[in-house]
């Protein structure tokens, strides 16, 4: 039973999660009736779109066994670059979010120039960059002052919502094109002769991304405004699709390219792709390049859902939260083992413990300590699932 | 099939290789021998383009090849599997047969043709071992991990492949199911070097040994012209009675 168990878990890295998610649904909706409405999940996606982003990048280091600490103010300095940018400056909004994300991908190539080039421990690097970036985003907002963030674009991002005939169109999109890939995949698949999955497994995984993504838009198209009379608030919020496209993005980059392939491959064995003619400083200093890239994109979403910038976004918990929710999701720190998803899964967990337990009246105190406890679970998951298969050798 | 000339490679003032010579013959297994520190991974990894060597010529087919990197020797066809298989666990047997070399179609992995190839050549070096071409490397035995390194050295069309100690590590079924690869490979039509210390394999298997001692060549002979004890003398000594 408990090899089943382990077997599954081993198979499906994300279930521990999945599962976790749904039991910390049930316990809040239970304990705290307002938790299930629509109006606090909508709160719970942008909650989670940063920490989301964020995790998602690093899970590119953590796949190669390293690890960014720098992550968190690294966006915090993008955000900044933004404001500055688009309140000193006059920039448009395109070209403000421009300049921030490719200020993120300068950082990724210092770093990841340090890491593979220099060789000094990414732990060393990025604790260093860390420390840096906070002063450096001290200095960029003069000494600490609040940036006011005003685009309406940029606003939007995490504070407005899609149509609700939009969100019912993007949807379908979304899970009429996942069934055609998958489809084709399986019909190519059995041209070749090679093993197939059954037809009927691949119609229940569509089958079952349209109840999902059904129930998750009807619940987010519900009117959750207080009084109607005043405005009405109601469709999915704008970042949920941005996060869906980054994660098909960089899902595809890792299961369907080379590049992907060779990321593992690194995070695996190093010296094996190096004798199977892999570059492997260039595939280093990349995925530190996604990671700051896409720490830059959690620093837009972070502006744009507080409306400003000041020195601390992107620090205090924010990095702690994006590397739990990798790890959470089913990424491993040994490297080698994680997908984009974990970043999803693992920034809701870490979401709904947060919102959750605010809303059940628990202090910072007490939040910190089972958000805590939740990594400390799932890295030791990762570290058993390794030992067991170490010794199933 | 190929063909070493007078080598020579030294580490700072370690003499490692002196005018090292040895051939190695298509559809034939040939054992490379030698005590440790007598200059047979020096020498393999000079033919495989990781060293570069201070004198002497690698002949293929008659003709000098020049082969500066790992790359040019995959280029002649040699393939070499290296006794630290240099596999990555998290991937599976078909990312790792393909691995730096993936098939793709535009952009995309091709996945079908991968795997569809990867089985084929396990099929025909009729390979049982591994069920499942699509299982992480990590589930794997020893032996297993073995054909999966050594099918990947086959699959690209090479011409030679030479094998590092690949029975060291295995239990007693498994080195036969091995040394039952390795042989099927020269029967395949591939020349193999075969690295051993294990006078047993050695003499199940290979066709010639050649014998190394102290960085030179003692000795390339029939394996049916020599015995057991001889063999163990050339390695431990440099010579032996009526062997040359």
């Amino acid at each position: 039973m408990i090899g089943m168990l382990v077997g599954a878990v081993k198979r499906s890295p994300a279930v521990p999660a999945m599962a976790g998610l749904v039991v910390l649904c049930t316990v809040f909706s239970i304990m705290e009736p307002s938790f299930f409405t629509a109006g606090n999940l909508a709160n719970l996606t942008a909650q989670g779109a940063q920490v989301a982003v964020i995790a998602m990048g690093l899970i590119f280091v953590l796949l190669l066994g390293e690890i960014d600490l720098s992550a968190g103010f690294a966006s915090g300095v993008c955000a900044g670059v933004l404001a500055v940018t688009l309140v000193r400056y006059d920039f448009p909004w395109y070209l403000a979010v421009l300049v921030s994300i490719l200020t993120g991908t300068a950082i990724g190539l210092l770093l990841g120039f340090l890491v593979a080039k220099i060789g000094i421990p990414s732990f060393v690097v990025t604790l260093a960059a860390f420390l840096a970036f906070q002063g450096v985003a001290l200095l960029l907002l003069e000494q600490g002052k609040n940036v006011s963030v005003r685009d309406p674009i940029i606003l939007a991002i995490a504070n407005r919502n899609l149509y609700p005939w939009l969100g019912w169109a993007l949807g379908a999109v979304g899970v009429v094109a996942f069934a055609v890939v998958q489809f084709l995949s399986t019909a190519r698949r059995r041209a070749k002769g090679v093993k197939t999955e059954r037809w009927q497994i691949t119609t229940a995984k569509v089958v079952g991304l349209a109840l999902a993504v059904g129930a998750a838009v009807a619940v987010l198209n519900e009117e959750r405004s207080i009084n109607v009379m005043i405005s009405s608030l109601k469709g999915v919020p704008i970042v949920v699709p941005i996060v869906v496209v980054l994660l098909v993005i960089w899902t595809f980059v890792l299961r369907r390219t080379a590049y992907g392939r060779h990321i593992y491959a690194v995070g695996g064995n190093n010296e094996a792709a190096r004798r199977a003619g892999i570059n492997v400083d260039r595939i280093r200093i990349s995925a530190f390049v996604i990671c700051s890239s896409m720490a830059a994109i959690g620093g837009i979403i972070a502006a744009s859902r507080a409306n400003s910038v000041d020195p601390n976004t992107g620090g205090s918990n924010v990095l702690l939260y994006a590397v739990g929710a990798a790890v959470i999701g089913g990424t491993s720190l040994f490297g080698g083992k994680g997908r984009a998803i974990d970043a999803v899964v693992g920034g809701l967990v870490v979401a709904v413990i947060e919102n959750g337990m605010s809303l059940l009246n628990y202090g910072p105190g007490i939040k910190y300590v089972v958000t805590g406890m939740v990594l400390l679970l799932a890295a030791g998951v990762d570290a058993l699932s390794r030992k067991r298969s170490d010794a199933g050798r | 099939m190929l063909e070493v000339r007078g080598i020579n490679k030294s580490f700072g003032a370690v003499h490692v290789l002196r005018d090292v010579a040895m051939k190695a013959s298509t559809g034939e297994v040939t054992a490379l021998v030698g005590d440790n520190g007598a200059g047979k991974s020096t020498l393999v990894k000079c033919i495989g383009g990781i060293y570069p060597f201070d004198g002497g010529e690698i002949l293929i087919d008659g003709e000098p090849a020049s082969i500066h990197s790992p790359r040019d020797a995959a280029g002649y066809g040699i393939e070499i599997v290296y006794q630290d298989l240099a596999l990555c666990d998290n991937l599976d047997v078909v990312q790792n047969m393909f691995l730096g070399r993936e098939r793709k179609r535009g952009l995309v992995l091709d996945e079908p043709t991968m795997e569809q190839l990867a089985a084929k050549t396990l099929d025909t070096l009729a390979v049982r071992t591994v069920a499942n071409v699509r299982q992480a490397v990590s589930s794997l035995s020893g032996g297993q991990r073995q054909t999966v390194a050594i099918a990947k050295a086959v699959l690209w069309n090479s011409r030679l492949v030479i094998l590092d100690e690949p029975t060291a590590a295995l239990g007693v079924q498994q080195t036969a199911q091995v040394l039952e690869l390795v042989r099927r490979l020269a029967d395949n039509g591939l020349a193999v070097i075969l690295i051993s210390h294990n006078m047993n394999d050695v003499f199940a298997v290979s066709d010639r040994i050649a014998a190394l001692y102290l960085g030179q060549t003692v000795a390339q002979v029939k394996t049916t012209d020599v015995t057991h004890s001889q063999v163990v003398e050339l390695i431990t000594s440099g010579k032996s009675e009526g062997v040359r």
